[in-house]
């Protein structure tokens, strides 16, 4: 009954196995976390360019990932592509699960920054000669990136906690190698504490370098660096 | 034997969603009394206990929902005690939600005006009159909006408890995927199921959200 006893050294033992993991749930997060937020802004200005009648392919977009599961979004690109003929390793179905995912969050905040700016602002804008490209950067994007920084922040920290769940298609970023130790040495609840302690720690670090690069983007003491801690407490 | 995906599968899948929703409300109920308790303490007097829940909150959301759900199946039966897949699933699901739900909660309870506290202290209340009375009949109303909307990431989020053999809609989705290999049909079958149940709960969400700012506004 009570007889459970610690046992971290099987698994420290290990560990290699799980910096390999490590590694590759940092690679997974870089690059689907980039290209997420990227496709994210892109789609959000674009919708915020485009007549009101063209804006329903992106919404749709966008309420479709939302609500449904990353898990099931992550089944259907890994087992439904093959299937068609697209091959694809389960490195790529992830990359691509993430992205698409990671894409849709990206456009509805960054979208609700962008409706936040005033019209004012962008009438003032033009009054001072600006072209409509500028207006758009200066007075639209950047304002509407430096207000949702924050809640894309805390986003981007999220889909790096979902990439563990890419070990369903037998990826082996830290959880899967995880399963793998676990399976070796019927250590489970160590391990996973264990492999709980580093994605508490990448959670830490990763919120830390997102606030410095807030800090870097949107300076303080310009305009830009009082409307990111306006909205971010 | 390859099966083909037909009425039959179809019915399967779209009725395991009662799993799902089971699990959701399970996990709601639960978690939203501990929420509850974690928004308490996050805007207690008592610095200590305001610490710990922050301590609380900081970690779970640091956390992936598929450690707590490993953490809540191999904790609780570390005991040697056989427990069914869904305690331990509920159990994650309820941890994960308490912490979300408390800082949407600390939030509310915050952004009610601090006149409140002092007019309401200034009538003698005792602290939890003050709650009772006052404080949380205002925060309720901040906090409907975004509790609905929490719910949308909670139903979502039961679909990892698949790993450990709860069969509901995701679990069901790959049982069919392997007896039919037709990904997309099964797996699009799953999604709207999922869309179905999640669509208008976000669209509720989003209309409680308008509503609450035209009433501030106007």
């Amino acid at each position: 009954m009570n007889g459970f006893q610690f046992q971290f050294s099987p698994v420290f033992a290990r560990s290699d196995v799980l910096l390999e993991g490590l590694w590759l749930t940092l690679q997974l997060s870089a690059i689907g976390i980039s290209l997420g937020a990227l496709l994210g802004i892109l789609l959000a200005m674009l919708r915020g360019l485009a007549p009101r009648a063209l804006r329903w392919p992106v919404d749709t977009y966008v309420e479709l990932v939302r609500n449904t599961p990353f898990l099931v979004q992550l089944l259907i690109i890994f087992f439904g592509l093959p299937s068609i003929g697209v091959k694809l390793t389960a490195e790529q179905a992830a990359i691509g699960a993430i992205v698409l995912n990671l894409g849709a969050y990206s456009t509805e905040i960054v979208r609700a920054g962008i409706e936040s700016v005033h019209k004012s602002q962008i009438e003032a804008g033009l009054s001072l000669a600006m072209t409509r490209w500028q207006v758009f950067r200066h007075v639209v994007i950047a304002p509407a990136l430096a207000r949702v920084w924050p809640s894309l922040s805390s986003q981007f920290v999220l889909m790096m906690l979902s990439t563990s769940v890419c070990s369903f298609i037998s990826v082996q970023e830290l959880s899967g190698t995880a399963a793998n130790v676990e399976s070796d040495t019927f250590r489970s609840f160590e391990v996973y504490i264990t492999v709980t302690a580093i994605y508490l720690a990448l959670a830490l670090v990763m919120r830390g370098l997102l606030a410095v690069l807030g800090a870097v983007l949107f300076p303080k003491g310009s305009g830009l660096g009082r409307l990111r801690t306006q909205s971010g407490r | 034997m390859i099966r083909t995906f037909s009425e039959s599968e179809f019915l399967f899948i779209v009725a395991s969603a009662r799993w799902t929703l089971l699990l959701t409300l399970l996990s709601l109920l639960l978690g939203g009394l501990l929420g509850f308790i974690v928004a308490l303490a996050r805007t207690s007097q008592l610095a200590p206990l305001r610490m710990l829940a922050a301590g609380w909150i900081g970690m779970i959301q640091g956390i992936p929902v598929l450690m707590l759900l490993f953490l809540s199946y191999y904790g609780l039966s570390m005991g040697g005690i056989d427990m069914p897949p869904i305690v331990a699933a509920s159990v994650s699901m309820a941890l994960y939600a308490s912490a979300y739900l408390g800082e949407i909660w600390r939030g509310s309870i915050q952004s009610v005006a601090w006149q409140q506290w002092e007019a309401s202290a200034a009538l003698a209340m005792s602290r939890a009159q003050q709650y009772r009375y006052v404080v949380l009949p205002q925060a309720v109303r901040i906090a409907v909006a975004p509790t609905v909307g929490f719910i949308v990431q909670l139903v979502k989020n039961t679909s990892i408890v698949s790993i450990i053999g709860v069969v509901e809609l995701a679990r069901a989705g790959n049982l069919v995927n392997n007896a039919t290999f037709a990904p997309f049909k099964v797996f699009g079958t799953v999604a709207a199921t999922y869309f179905i149940i999640c669509w208008p709960i976000s669209l509720l969400a989003r209309r409680l959200e308008g509503r609450l700012n035209a009433r501030r506004s106007g």
